[in-house]
């Protein structure tokens, strides 16, 4: 028997897996967007569902709400290949017309639907714990944590099953149609496993969140490699680390565990868009520092190797004046002059710089590159 | 809508200021929209809005004012952060757009839930309205919000309207209005910021996700009807304030409807009616097009077909010709209606028998038609 801290955390963490790996081909294909549209349009079909179903714990409530975040990518699809509206503007007005058919359907059956719209938007996970899936008498954990155990099995199979024609689609859609693989019917093949995780997904993490894990992890993956297998696994291992280190920020603050949830993978992408090792900003800055920095030693070298055996060689190569005739700033040009002795490029004497034999062979290779 | 609805609108104080509100946000996100469309942002209104969550929690929390001035400055303030976010993310790694979008809305959104939750946990909390963020309450809105709200939009439309020809450049050609000068990134960030304005001032009244769909619907529906910027964005606006107000009147004529919905609904028809009827690139127009151009297509094979045949008999339009015979030299199609239709066009006559003849004016059509085939260099037409 598990308490019910380990439960919360093993169903936001598998949650969170299930929503990486099939984001991770959201991310990569460029339809992040759809995971906010058929998130949001699912919401019609769980009222729908649950007006003809009555039961929110029912396989068919999962399977008609799935069913609505297809539909939505059909009418985007639709829409867009009218080819008056954009894709973007496409996705910007199917979901909010399904989201506001489902707010108002839910609006006038009140009370037949036993549907908090905080629960649907923002999801409970504190209270998933008391959902028990008891088939027969016999407690076999919470009902949410079978629910988002199945959907990951279910994600995990298909994606390994068509592994190699969804990775095909994905990078290369016009060699995978000229091979024959059909790629309408990987992308809604695609489509609907998104739609199956979103539907499993918003009890746990509401509707909004689900895109946070959807989008967050496969993203800050992506900073970090360039190889399908590893992305698929980082995605999945950074998605988990952010939902269980969300619920310990949301216990210590005390404050909604989703919404720490979502800010947590926020955080888990910054870190990584900061410190990716090649990707990443300060990577990144470093990488320009060195250049400007090697180039600026170029830059002196051939100077020095110009003028230091000329008749101007008392005022250009004077090491507290030379930033002048290379129009640098004095700190920076000092910098640069220091560097360069460290590497043993050249030599000061009595206040002029001359190149020693490392310095020559640098102007020399800079000049004839 | 009945005589009496009119009569009741005139009469109803809640329901004129929430029209009013309603039709005001519409004409402001309108027109935004129209730029947001044209530079392919037409989502980042959605993660804007989404962003503005944290804002009013971090005021109310800071503050512990509920003044709806305070709380839009504090919505305005991290909905901008968002956006911003959104391009330094795309401009600074291999993150792409779509991506950047879903990551900020989502991430600012899950910030301020975690605010929200912590004021509500505090002893002095009353409910910050999550509900009225995430769906809005027109209903509840006074004639002091929307001056507000006009205020608010009004100063952004004039800003646009200043900035016009400056605007227009940048979201039509960034590269050439850069070359010419122009302080690009600062018009980018002040176009965003326009944006942001008119997405707070319409967030307590239709929400969260209707707010987006209005910087969307009522710019997508003008594009179909003009091609030029100018008039597009009048109708935008014009669109968006009628979906207000539609929205708004239906909204109280039936019982029990949320108000930002019904006003989503009734720009959504506006959307689909100007897809289906727009005069030029509507669908209904295409269809037409299409018809008529492949009715042309029939007509003219089959005319060529009898104008082939008087020539290779001489006597040109005197010897009849059996339709049977078309009928085997044409590819496909009734030849027998073409034939009709020939005839009502004066290109051909009915010589009785099943028998046909090309006439002077149906010979002259077949020229013209295969001397502009000519000119178009088509092979089987060079000698």
């Amino acid at each position: 028997m598990m308490s019910p801290q380990v439960e919360i955390q093993l169903i936001a963490a598998v949650t969170a897996a299930a929503c990486s790996l099939v984001g991770t081909f959201l991310v990569l294909r460029r339809m992040a967007m759809m995971s906010d549209a058929i998130s949001h349009s699912i919401l019609l079909g769980i009222v729908v569902a649950f007006l003809a179903v009555g039961d929110l714990a029912s396989p068919w409530l999962v399977l008609g709400a799935a069913a609505t975040g297809v539909l939505t990518v059909a009418l985007v699809e639709t829409l867009h290949r009218t080819r008056l509206v954009k894709e973007d503007a496409a996705i910007g007005l199917v979901f909010p017309a399904l989201f506001s058919l489902g707010v108002i359907l839910l609006a006038r059956h009140a009370g037949a639907v036993h549907l908090d719209t905080d629960v649907v938007l923002l999801g409970e996970l504190a209270f998933a714990p008391f959902d028990r899936f008891a088939p027969g008498g016999t407690d076999l954990g919470p009902r949410a944590l079978w629910l988002a155990g199945g959907v990951l099995l279910l994600d995990a199979a298909a994606l390994a099953l068509f592994f190699k024609e969804l990775k095909l689609a994905t990078f290369d859609a016009g060699l995978a149609a000229t091979l024959g693989f059909a790629p309408a019917l990987i992308h809604y093949g695609l489509m609907s496993l998104v739609s199956v995780t979103a539907v499993a997904s918003f009890d746990a993490v509401g509707l909004v969140l689900v895109v946070a894990l959807m989008v967050g992890p496969p993203a800050a993956a992506h900073l970090l490699t360039d190889r399908l297998p590893r992305l698929l696994g980082l995605a999945v291992l950074m998605g988990a680390a952010a939902a269980v280190g969300g619920y310990w920020i949301a216990r210590w603050l005390d404050v909604s565990i989703a919404g720490a949830m979502a800010a947590t993978v926020g955080l888990v992408f910054l870190l990584a868009l900061l410190s990716a090792p090649q990707r990443g900003l300060v990577a990144a800055a470093r990488r320009r520092a060195t250049q400007r920095l090697e180039f600026a030693l170029a830059m002196l070298a051939i100077h020095v190797a110009q003028h230091q055996d000329g008749p101007d060689a008392a005022d250009e190569c004077r090491a507290d004046r030379i930033h002048l005739h290379l129009h640098w700033e004095r700190g920076f040009a000092e910098r640069v002059l220091r560097a360069a002795e460290q590497r043993r490029l050249l030599r000061r004497e009595g206040g002029l710089v001359r190149l020693d034999e490392a310095g020559q062979a640098l102007a020399r290779g800079a000049l004839t590159r | 809508m009945s005589w009496d609805a009119v009569a009741a609108f005139w009469s109803d104080y809640t329901l004129r200021t929430v029209a009013a509100g309603a039709a005001v946000i519409g004409a402001t996100a309108g027109v935004l929209g129209v730029f947001a469309q044209l530079r392919r942002q037409s989502l980042l209104g959605d993660a804007v809005s989404h962003a503005a969550l944290p804002g009013i929690a971090l005021v109310f929390l800071l503050t512990g004012s509920k003044e709806p001035a305070a709380l839009v400055a504090g919505a305005a303030a991290t909905g901008w952060l968002g956006a911003l976010c959104v391009t330094g993310i795309v401009r600074s790694s291999r993150v792409p757009a779509d991506s950047a979008l879903g990551l900020v809305l989502s991430v600012f959104f899950g910030a301020g839930l975690m605010l929200l939750t912590w004021i509500q946990r505090r002893p002095d909390a009353s409910q910050a309205g999550l509900d009225r963020f995430l769906f809005g309450q027109a209903a509840t809105l006074l004639t002091a919000d929307v001056a507000t709200m006009a205020a608010l939009g009004g100063g952004a439309v004039l800003v646009l309207v200043l900035l016009w020809k400056e605007f227009k450049l940048l979201s039509f050609d960034p590269a050439y209005a850069a070359l010419l000068g122009l302080p690009v990134r600062r018009l980018d960030i002040l176009l965003t910021g326009l944006l942001v304005a008119a997405v707070v001032a319409g967030l307590q009244a239709v929400g969260v996700v209707l707010m987006s769909a209005m910087l969307v619907a009522p710019a997508a529906a003008a594009r179909q009807w003009t091609d030029r910027l100018a008039p597009m964005a009048a109708l935008a606006a014009l669109f968006g304030a009628a979906a207000g107000v539609g929205g708004a009147v239906a909204s109280s004529l039936t019982a029990r409807t949320p108000t930002g919905p019904a006003i989503v609904l009734a720009a959504t028809a506006i959307v689909l009616v100007s897809l289906v009827l727009a005069p030029r690139r509507g669908l209904l127009a295409g269809a037409w097009r299409r018809w008529r151009r492949r009715r042309d297509l029939r007509l003219h094979a089959v005319l060529l077909d009898l104008h082939a045949l008087a020539g290779q008999h001489g006597d040109p339009t005197a010897a009849p010709h059996a339709a049977a015979v078309l009928r085997a030299m044409a590819a496909g199609g009734s030849v027998r209606r073409s034939l009709r239709e020939l005839a009502g066009r004066g290109w051909a006559a009915d010589a009785g028998g099943d028998l046909w003849t090309i006439t002077a004016d149906g010979r002259g059509e077949a020229e013209r038609f295969l001397a502009a085939r000519a000119v178009d260099g088509r092979p089987e037409a060079s000698p």
